[in-house]
């Protein structure tokens, strides 16, 4: 039996669903667990050890000033890290405060926000330390999690498939919500691994998994204005887990400006 | 053998029944997630009734008309590929041992199904996913396995969409080969084609009577109507050449400019025919699965040759599958690879039309 591989998750900012992934994969964790060390997993146990680590997966954006430390502190004791979510790949629904008025929203949401250290911004992990794997999904897909996991055990090369939402639905015989139903739907510009969730309860794809290579956001909001969607309707579209992908917030930021000239040109 | 039979309305239950008796399961329109898709069946009123769909390029709704009629809608988003073909396969599984590696070969034997519904679009693409399947020097023996258990009841359609043009394809709206039995729904019941002997044996018990002239006439005269109705046109007159003349065309990038690359045209379209193979491994490594599915040149993965693809944008994605489709297929097997369904239109989420892209394309830049 060769050794364990050992096993760190850490959680930065974020919800905790992602590691709930994990979790979720009942019937393999037993199997894992012979495969596996978690040196480091306190969503699961309180056994805590230090490093180094042969894979950490991470959790959660860097939002506190205490995280641009803690995240330094990982990678030097981390032979492979990877990031787990849309927090820790694009920064989360919280990277929505990145270019607002951060101190107009601490006084908004804390009674005394004088207490609470908080970034400027929430960022991903690659753009504090070097990343090996960026796992996609808001929360990722527990069959994903299991082959990164399985990827680093047989020392195979990391690869999810790159194709878009839509094609899961074909797959599925998922009825496309877009076309018979005129639901606004993301999945067309969204990389596939949810397994086309929300298609298949008849709503449309809100871009969890981040944009497709070679994305043509362009090209989709073209059509729904000329479907007769207003520019405003579109931008929550995009400003959402992913708001802070390169691709989705140069979207967003688009539909925000034609939305200002819109309503300038309305008076 | 008596050629053209009929059956009034009320006796639509006693075919059905002919073909459940004779151990087939029946596949047939039926309504699910707003539309019309093909789906198994137990009586005829797992069938819509008094429904027909409108279609436009990126547009689908369905209707209710309120009258009895139970074929009045043109082809929906599923094909008959999903059962011939389907979009996932496990064809082979390896299992370690003790003594080694031991593989075991997941062989189809084909269900007995009936198809119910089929347009004559669809015998079409049938045909032609048979060339591609059975008649090159690889043989797929589970395509084969489920092409000859099935029984294909087609029907003339009546009711064509605005995204129908299988007039310029020659392949309908009027079924002509390809078939076991064909109806054609009159007023007050169905005309009915006998096209083979397994399709006499199935309905020789039923003991319909021989079709009348008027029958057989308003038969006529519903096909008529459809053709008609048909007003999307391309023009195929050597169409394969004008296309390749164009390879460097300017509109190239302007269909890229609008398309997602999204793989649903490729999806929905009854021909198309690829697919990928992956290994999939347990976590132990200890049992592999080798998995088939459906794959799409829109797919930037597709062309990946020694770690990068070949097609690296949607111009030249796009590209591969229009020249594919109308002038390819002609060199790979002698005819085109299109049947004029329609159905890359309608369930094209940013309605780009073929139609229109290739007239643009064979218009000469100035
Ligand atoms: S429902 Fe959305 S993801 Fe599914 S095929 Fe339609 S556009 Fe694509
Ligand atoms: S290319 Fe389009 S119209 Fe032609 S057969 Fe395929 S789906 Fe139908
Ligand atoms: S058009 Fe594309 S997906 Fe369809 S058969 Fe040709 S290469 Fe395959
Ligand atoms: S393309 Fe022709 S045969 Fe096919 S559904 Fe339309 S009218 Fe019928
Ligand atoms: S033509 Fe339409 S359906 Fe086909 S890949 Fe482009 S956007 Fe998707």
């Amino acid at each position: 039996m060769p050794e364990k591989l050992r096993l760190g998750i850490f959680k930065f900012a974020s919800c905790d669903g992602c590691q709930l992934s994990l979790l979720n994969a009942e019937e393999e964790l037993l199997e894992l667990a012979e495969l596996v060390e978690f040196a480091h997993f306190p969503e699961a146990s309180s056994r805590i050890e230090s490093g180094p680590y042969d894979l950490v997966l991470i959790e959660g954006s860097i939002s506190t000033p205490e995280d641009l430390d803690r995240i330094q502190q990982i990678r030097r004791q981390t032979d492979t890290l990877v990031t787990i979510g849309a927090c820790a790949t694009a920064g989360g629904i919280q990277a929505l405060r990145n270019g607002a008025n951060h101190d107009e929203f601490m006084k908004l949401v804390y009674p005394h926000p004088e207490y609470v250290q908080s970034l400027a911004t929430s960022t991903p992990i690659s753009n504090h330390v070097s990343v090996d794997f960026e796992l996609r999904g808001c929360p990722v897909d527990t069959g994903q999690l299991l082959q990164i996991i399985s990827d680093k055990l047989h020392h195979r090369k990391f690869s999810v498939p790159d194709h878009s939402v839509c094609r899961d639905c074909k797959l599925q015989n998922i009825v496309c919500v877009s076309v018979a139903r005129g639901i606004p739907c993301l999945g067309p510009l969204t990389q596939a691994g949810c397994g086309a969730i929300c298609p298949r309860f008849h709503r449309g794809c809100y871009g969890c998994f981040g944009p497709c290579h070679q994305t043509n956001t362009d090209g989709l909001t073209d059509w729904l204005i000329k479907d007769g969607h207003s520019s405003s309707q579109l931008i929550p579209l995009f400003l959402n887990v992913n708001a802070e992908a390169p691709e989705f917030a140069r979207t967003a930021a688009q539909l925000i400006r034609q939305d200002s000239a819109e309503g300038e040109s309305d008076e | 053998m008596n050629d053209f039979q009929y059956f009034r309305m009320d006796q639509f239950p006693d075919f059905l029944r002919q073909l459940m008796h004779s151990g087939y399961r029946v596949i047939a329109p039926t309504i699910d997630q707003e539309a019309i898709v093909y789906a198994e069946i137990q009586s005829i009123d797992d069938m819509p009734r008094g429904y027909t769909d409108e279609q436009k390029p990126g547009y689908y709704r369905l209707q209710h008309t309120g009258n009895q009629r139970f074929f009045d809608y043109a082809v929906g988003p599923h094909s008959w590929k999903r059962y011939l073909f389907p979009p996932l396969q496990l064809i082979s599984t390896s299992i370690k041992s003790q003594d080694g590696w031991t593989f075991e070969e997941h062989v189809d034997e084909g269900e007995s199904y009936a198809f119910l519904g089929v347009r004559a679009c669809e015998l079409a693409a049938m045909r032609i996913q048979d060339r591609v399947f059975l008649e090159g020097a690889y043989v797929d023996k589970n395509y084969q396995n489920r092409r000859k258990a099935s029984f294909i009841v087609a029907v003339n359609c009546a009711v064509p969409s605005a995204n129908c043009f299988c007039t310029s394809m020659n392949t309908g709206p009027k079924c002509k080969s390809g078939f076991d039995i064909a109806l054609t729904e009159l007023s007050d019941g169905f005309l009915m084609e006998i096209g083979s002997s397994l399709g006499n044996e199935m309905v020789t018990p039923l003991g319909f009577p021989t079709a009348t002239e008027e029958q057989l006439s308003e038969s006529e005269s519903v096909s008529d109507h459809a053709t008609e109705q048909i007003k999307k046109t391309m023009d195929t007159t050597d169409l394969r050449n004008r296309l390749i003349g164009q390879l460097e065309h300017s509109h190239w990038q302007d269909v890229a400019n609008r398309c997602l690359s999204c793989t649903n045209c490729t999806m929905v379209c009854p021909t198309c025919f690829c697919s990928h193979v992956e290994e999939v491994p347990d976590l132990n490594q200890e049992r592999v699965d080798r998995r088939k599915s459906w794959d799409s040149c829109f797919n930037p993965g597709f062309s990946k040759l020694h770690g990068t693809p070949v097609r690296n944008d949607t111009r030249s994605r796009y590209r591969q599958w229009l020249t594919h489709k109308l002038a390819t297929w002609h060199d790979q097997f002698g005819e085109s690879g299109c049947v004029g369904c329609g159905r890359c239109i309608t369930w094209c989420p940013v309605g780009i039309d073929l139609t229109v892209e290739v007239a643009a394309l064979c218009e000469e830049e100035p």
